[in-house]
């Protein structure tokens, strides 16, 4: 399903980043998300992901180098779920819309088919605050599809939860991803989620990052439990583990 | 405060102050005894005689809470107004460092001179009525709600702020939808505790500016020079409470509005 012809949803063109106090964040960071495409960044803490993504999104503005990206709708799902407290979950999910200045209508529409989608059905009127960890991030994710964002940056989003809840979690995206067809950008500690989740999976080395391996993924979606078993993939993952060990000078 | 509840039942709420009460009360008891054993005594009358006359003397009842009623309308028109203005200048100084800087020492000055020095001034500007005593609470009652109000402003979540950067939201957007519903918890804060310097402040000025309705403050000046200290113990009793009242209504408006989402306060 990748289409390598087609526009690329980000390109990163030897991107460096240093931040005002002198840190040297990123060190000529070159690549492409294309739509379709599922992209996780492994690496060290630390190592400059968050900053790749805040790049990406406009959020931060390069010291060197060159961002595009295809259409600036995008969809950002931060490592806390940054919900604000005092909105339902239904007001927390029309956020977005209601930023961009979507009708009133239209954005119940999408939200309760958002809501619908990530399986928060019942719970429309509660506050975060009585929410559990995995359902927090549902609403995270919600939010942002409603805009249907060409491209998808995930700042380890599931990093906090517990590992049932985690797995559950990535089932639930690849359902999505396959859905609606975004170009995702996908940050994680985890080296057997980045392989389960993605079509292609980038090592990032030590500060200041670089990107120091590309591992193409060739599994089928939609991908089931029984992947994480499979010898192939504990190969694959074992090398990307060798390459994040390289980078680690 | 479940927690404490569970653990000790009844002590855990009620049970100390109402111990401290008790002792309070005894205590009284024990100096009247000690300094005056007429049946009157001007000093320090029994606690009973306090209660006969002000809760047992229909008239002398209605007297005081007449009074306290001028009092709450003061000090509850000199907090709405300290809130509209205080909330008016946080916003200002939220918005850009200069403004802040501009506006926080004479604010701190505010808070600073005593309105005790400040008050003959006010009389001879403004009168010796309503408005002066108007103008006492808004004094008394502004600092708090400009330092909660712009610590609330300023105390929004980076990631809350990304949210709205990365979809281009104007300044007043993100001050209607962000800011100002995230600083509403500091804000009551601020409320509350100039709830009861507004009813201080309210007698404060009753003590200056006699002209016009009596409220408890020129009530407890009569009182005092006409010797009715079972009264003037009264006036001091109904203006602790209402300052109480006016503090327990804020907390509950506030509980009311950020309750559901917000624990604590
Ligand atoms: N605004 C900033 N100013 C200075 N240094 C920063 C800033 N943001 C991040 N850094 C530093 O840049 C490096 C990379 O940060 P980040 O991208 O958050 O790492 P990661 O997400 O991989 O853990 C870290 O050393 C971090 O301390
Ligand atoms: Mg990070």
């Amino acid at each position: 399903m990748t289409s390598l012809t087609s526009t690329p949803a980000l390109t990163f063109d030897k991107v460096s980043m240093i931040f005002p106090d002198g840190t040297k964040a990123l060190d000529q960071v070159s690549l492409t998300v294309r739509p379709g495409e599922f992209v996780s960044i492994v690496g060290p803490s630390g190592c400059g992901k968050s900053t790749v993504l805040r790049i990406a999104s406009g959020l931060l503005n390069p010291s060197d180098g060159h961002v595009e990206l295809d259409d600036q709708n995008i969809g950002y799902v931060f490592q806390d779920a940054t919900l604000l407290p005092w909105r339902s979950v239904q007001k927390n999910i029309e956020l977005f819309m209601e930023l961009e200045g979507v009708d009133k209508e239209t954005r119940r529409k999408n939200a309760a088919l958002a809501i619908e989608l990530v399986g928060l059905s019942g719970f429309e009127k509660h506050h975060p605050i009585r929410l559990s960890g995995g359902m927090r991030m549902r609403v995270s994710l919600a939010r942002s599809l409603t805009l249907h964002p060409g491209l998808f940056l995930f700042d380890e989003p599931f990093g906090a939860l517990d590992e049932i809840t985690r797995e559950r979690l990535n089932d639930e995206l690849i359902a999505l991803f396959l859905r609606e067809r975004f170009g995702g950008l996908f940050i994680t500690h985890s080296i057997s989620e980045a392989t389960f989740l993605s079509t292609r999976v980038l090592v990032m080395s030590d500060r200041p990052g670089r990107i120091v391996g590309d591992f193409e993924i060739p599994f089928e979606y939609p991908r089931n439990e029984e992947l994480r078993y499979d010898p192939l993939f504990a190969e694959l993952s074992g090398n990307i583990s060798q390459a994040l060990r390289d980078g680690h000078s | 405060m479940s927690r404490t509840n569970l653990r000790y039942g009844w002590l855990g709420t009620g049970g100390p102050p109402a111990l401290v009460f008790v002792t309070f009360v005894g205590a009284w008891y024990g100096y009247s005894a000690l300094v005056g054993p007429t049946e009157r005594n001007i000093s320090s009358p029994y606690p009973h005689a306090v209660v006969q006359t002000v809760f047992g003397d229909l008239s002398n009842l209605s007297e005081l809470l007449k009074a306290t009623w001028v009092t709450t309308k003061v000090a509850s028109v000199g907090l709405l107004i300290a809130m509209a203005v205080g909330i008016l200048f946080a916003v200002l100084m939220s918005q850009a460092k200069w403004i802040e800087r501009s506006f926080y020492p004479y604010a701190v000055l505010l808070q600073t001179v005593p309105i005790l020095a400040l008050v003959p001034l006010i009389g001879l500007r403004w009168g010796f009525g309503f408005k002066s005593r108007v103008i006492v609470c808004v004094i008394i009652s502004l600092f708090p709600i400009i330092t909660n109000t712009l610590f609330g402003l300023k105390s929004t979540e980076r990631g809350h702020g990304d949210l709205f950067l990365l979809h281009d939201a104007p300044r007043l957007t993100r001050l209607r939808k962000l800011h100002f519903p995230a600083a509403l918890p500091a804000m009551f804060t601020g409320f509350r505790i100039s709830a009861g310097l507004s009813v201080i402040g309210a007698i404060v000025g009753d003590f200056f500016f006699g002209r016009g309705e009596k409220g408890l403050g020129i009530k407890i000046r009569d009182y005092t020079n006409f010797l009715e200290t079972e009264m003037l113990i009264g006036g001091i009793i109904l203006s602790a409470l209402l300052g109480i009242a006016m503090f327990q209504v804020f907390g509950f408006v506030g509980r009311a509005i950020t309750g559901a989402w917000h624990d604590g306060a």
